[in-house]
């Protein structure tokens, strides 16, 4: 568990140095990230190691979102002056996105024949 | 008295306190949510969120004396992130096979979100403070916020729209994708994390293992394409 833990911050450290140094756009979690499935191909036995763990922690993946979502509370004089176009603004893209991405990957998959297998 | 208010001073002030309240306000959240039978309208963090929420604002508690206790949580998401490279390496043929409905599905859903959001913000008489922080709301926060700022806008109020856009995502993409009838987990997926990043994530990988390898990688592509895509709309837009 404690190694696992170090194993996922030390790709996250790696990251934020590439991040720095090489790609100042993109957050260097995410950088981490990339790293982790270049180590994963050259070594696929690292998977089995970190499955349990990850399980467990990418389960509870909502918790981590509660601290930043809270941040809400300093921003309720802006939302509130502009709280119906925010409302309708979020739910109409979220929705429309969702469908039209979700729409055109199922029917490209169709037309490549890839499709659900 | 005297007693209680000197307490309550230093425990409001105590990182304990907030770190506490946040594990245990994510709990009551995951049980409301596990005792509806796991619907996606009861959503732990929108619960979770309104419950600390309301509490700091009684309290008349500062956000960034909260912020102090619960930083070790929202540390996290940097490992969570990072973590995600299993389900996408576990998927990874699956993946393969998919990079032409990937993409194709990235630019259309991508291009969607910001178009729609400017558009119907404009629409309702936002502020232009407000629609530079809509625009970017489907990137993963750090990216949104980055995006936004580039654009002269305010990386706190983005990171609120980044949120709302994450559990709007989480309720609504199940009924939504089943209304439409896409079935394929990939696809589900690979739509709810460009729509909705992390926490569309979080709920993908509630309906299945594949779901949520494929928000992780929408929630990723997503996050780079937002950088090009946004500033373009909304040089053409406003």
């Amino acid at each position: 568990m404690i190694l696992h833990f170090a194993i996922l911050l030390s790709f996250q450290l790696a990251g934020e140095v590439f991040s720095r140094l090489a790609f100042p756009s993109a957050p260097g979690p995410v950088i981490g990230l990339a790293l982790l499935v270049f180590a994963l191909a050259i070594f696929p036995k690292l998977a089995d190691e970190l499955r349990e763990t990850v399980n467990g922690f990418l389960a509870h993946l909502s918790l981590f979102f509660i601290p930043a979502g809270v941040g809400i509370v300093t921003q309720l004089p802006q939302i509130g002056a502009d709280g119906l176009a925010i409302f309708a603004a979020i739910l109409i893209s979220t929705a429309a996105a969702i469908a039209v991405g979700a729409l055109t990957f199922a029917g490209v998959s169709r037309l490549i024949g890839g499709g659900d297998e | 008295m005297n007693d209680v208010s000197t307490l309550w001073v230093y425990l409001s002030a105590s990182p304990l306190t907030w770190l506490t309240a946040t594990l245990i306000a994510y709990l009551i959240g995951h049980a409301a949510f596990t005792a509806s039978g796991k619907l996606p309208i009861i959503n732990s963090v929108a619960i979770a969120v309104a419950l600390i929420g309301g509490a700091l604002l009684i309290t008349d508690t500062p956000y960034a004396t909260y912020f102090d206790g619960a930083k070790f949580i929202h540390f996290l998401l940097g490992p969570a992130t990072v973590a995600l490279a299993l389900p996408l390496w576990f998927n990874r043929a699956a993946i393969r096979r998919s990079l032409i409905p990937m993409a194709a599905a990235l630019i259309a859903g991508s291009v969607t979100a910001v178009v729609t959001a400017i558009s119907v913000g404009l629409a309702f008489g936002a502020t232009p403070e407000t629609l530079l922080a809509l625009a970017p709301k489907s990137a993963t926060a750090p990216i949104a916020m980055g995006v936004a700022e580039g654009m002269g806008g305010a990386a706190a109020l983005t990171a609120v729209m980044v949120i709302l856009t994450g559990v709007t995502g989480a309720v609504i993409a199940t009924p939504l994708l089943n209304l439409i009838r896409v079935k394929d987990p990939k696809a589900r997926g690979f739509a709810i994390g460009v729509t909705s990043h992390g926490i569309g994530a979080a709920r993908g990988f509630q309906e299945s293992e594949q779901t949520g390898a494929f928000a992780g990688i929408g929630m990723g592509l997503n996050g780079l394409a937002t950088t090009i895509i946004a500033p373009l709309i909304v040089a053409w837009l406003l």
